[in-house]
């Protein structure tokens, strides 16, 4: 009972309304990334896209949203049915579990408490984010398997070998940028970019290859050999139908808003307001939060639009031309990357 | 190798170079042109508000014609039928009886003429078989309907609106006729 007294009720209670802003931010965001892909698409290709539902088709996610909540709802008999539920769930759980350690913005003063905009400033944020998208591939890999379709099961199957390759290569860019910053925490590697220069200025190589992998962790073209609809018709999420398929094309566009935040995190500064001190103004107190977010939301927003552009511009790799980039390429360009910035950083320090 | 044109152009089977086989400036150019696109002016037809101007000898669904006095000119002679080459028009003559002078112009009239539309290839070959001017190819296309039997049309469906109680909808049907033979000339 004691115990029950000295936790801090106040920081819970601020916590869960913020993971239930950020669940709710983020899945919001997801639905008008899907918005926004149809209309990109069709500019791309000299259309204007949805335009029916609401001023400018602005409605249009709900319309789909309804239309997948009301269709039927297939299990097939032959599926393993633990399994094939638990497929779309792990992928959707994963995708969401990953905005726990972005910084959103700096410090609210609310009532007289500083707040912090981060559900969990962990020093190894880094190392989680990894986790949990490594993790992400299970939801793919169990639901292809589940499926008991042999299009699935191979859909499952490039999808892992997919996301080891690159993870590898992701990794080791990403060891170049962490020997600069010395932290794994998210939020000291903002502060630092504040401080100073965007990582992007130090690191290109390390972003690009960074930007490469992430594209394919996302599952996007070029990458997206695991639901390559002309080969395999659809890939791991064909037997699903329903809300069932619907989470894994959200879960799809929840990875590419988390992952265009962790870019845009690392290399591009957070939520740092660019060129703008932020600790010369730190008067205007919320204000400098709010400023922050809108920063924050506006790099996401493009690397989004870029996640985006790329899709409708490139066609999808053959299976031996991707596992050629990601061994062959990508990897020795990110040892490479990795050793002349210790070098680098090795030669500065003496 | 002799080709027939000097147009064939040789595939080039080179091995890739370092930037090639790295993919990024090429996927930079692609996305240069994409680019472009996203900023040209766009080509799609919003369909139900704007429609595509037809050229002035377009076919669509037949419209049964009256006269000044909005009397039905068509007299059931048959040669819309028979000029038809996928037969599919029918109809049946009966004779004007003393009183219906306002309703059909000549002693004979059409009493059932039918089209079947799942049929009807809109050649135009009845509008030209016509002696009496009584039907002609509208702008109207695109019929739909649920069932089979919907798409035969009968006389009511065919018929123009009257000009002397509907003169409105006869003034728009003549309209869009008389828009399309402006055209013509």
């Amino acid at each position: 009972m004691i115990y029950l007294l000295t936790i801090d009720w106040l920081l819970l209670l601020e916590k869960l309304i913020l993971i239930a802003v950020v669940v709710m931010a983020s899945l919001v965001i997801a639905m008008y990334e899907t918005y926004a892909e149809r209309k990109i698409a069709a500019f791309m290709q000299d259309r204007i896209g949805p335009n029916r539902a609401g001023i400018f088709g602005i409605l249009q996610p709900l319309a789909d949203g309804m239309k997948l909540f009301f269709k039927e709802e297939i299990i097939p008999n032959s599926s393993n049915k633990i399994l094939f539920v638990l497929g779309p769930s792990l992928a959707m759980l994963t995708a969401m579990m990953t905005c726990a350690v972005v910084p959103w913005s700096g410090d609210v003063n609310l009532f007289g408490r500083t707040i912090s905009l981060q559900i969990a400033d962990v020093n190894i944020g880094i190392l989680y984010v990894f986790a949990v998208v490594s993790l992400g591939i299970y939801g793919v890999m169990i639901g292809g398997w589940a499926s008991n379709n042999k299009y699935s099961l191979l859909a499952a199957l490039r999808g892992a070998s997919q996301v080891i390759s690159y993870e590898l290569a992701m990794g080791i860019s990403l060891i170049a940028l962490l020997m600069m910053t010395g932290s794994l925490s998210l939020k000291t590697i903002v502060e630092q970019q504040m401080q100073s220069h965007w990582n992007i200025l130090y690191q290109p190589l390390g972003f690009l290859i960074f930007f490469v992998c992430a594209l394919a962790e996302c599952n996007r073209t070029p990458f997206d050999l695991s639901e390559a609809e002309n080969e395999l018709n659809m890939g791991y999420h064909q037997e699903y139908s329903s809300m069932k398929l619907g989470f894994y094309l959200f879960a799809e566009y929840v990875n590419m808003f988390v992952s265009s935040a962790i870019m845009a995190t690392l290399f591009f500064g957070g939520y740092d307001i660019p060129f703008f001190n932020e600790s010369a103004h730190a008067d205007l107190g919320n204000w400098l939060a709010l400023f922050g977010i809108i920063c924050f939301m506006l790099k996401i927003g493009i690397f989004i639009f870029l996640f985006m552009w790329i899709r409708w511009t490139v066609p999808r790799f053959r299976y031996d031309q991707l596992m050629n980039l990601g061994w062959k390429k990508l990897i020795p360009l990110a040892l490479a990357n990795m050793l002349v910035t210790g070098a680098v950083i090795l030669w500065l320090h003496k | 190798m002799i080709t027939l044109t000097n147009r064939a152009k040789p595939v080039d089977r080179k091995p890739m170079t370092f930037i090639e086989s790295i993919y990024l400036w090429n996927i930079f150019k692609g996305m240069m042109i994409t680019l472009k696109h996203f900023f040209r002016k766009k080509v799609t037809l919003q369909y139900p508000e704007q429609t595509r101007p037809f050229s002035p000898v377009f076919r669509g669904v037949q419209i049964l014609n009256r006269d000044e006095e909005g009397r039905e000119r068509c007299t059931a002679c048959g040669l819309c039928a028979l000029a038809c080459p996928a037969e599919a028009i029918t109809m049946e003559a009966a004779e004007r009886m003393p009183g219906e002078e306002t309703l059909y112009r000549e002693e004979k009239y059409a009493a059932k003429y039918e089209i079947n539309m799942l049929r009807c290839i809109f050649c135009g070959f009845c509008e030209e078989a016509c002696p009496k001017d009584a039907i002609y190819l509208s702008e109207t296309f695109a019929p739909s309907a649920y069932n089979r039997q919907n798409f035969i049309y009968n006389k009511q469906d065919l018929l123009i609106p009257d000009p002397e109680t509907q003169p409105e909808q006869f003034a728009e049907a003549k309209g869009l006729r008389e828009k399309s033979k402006k055209n013509n000339n």
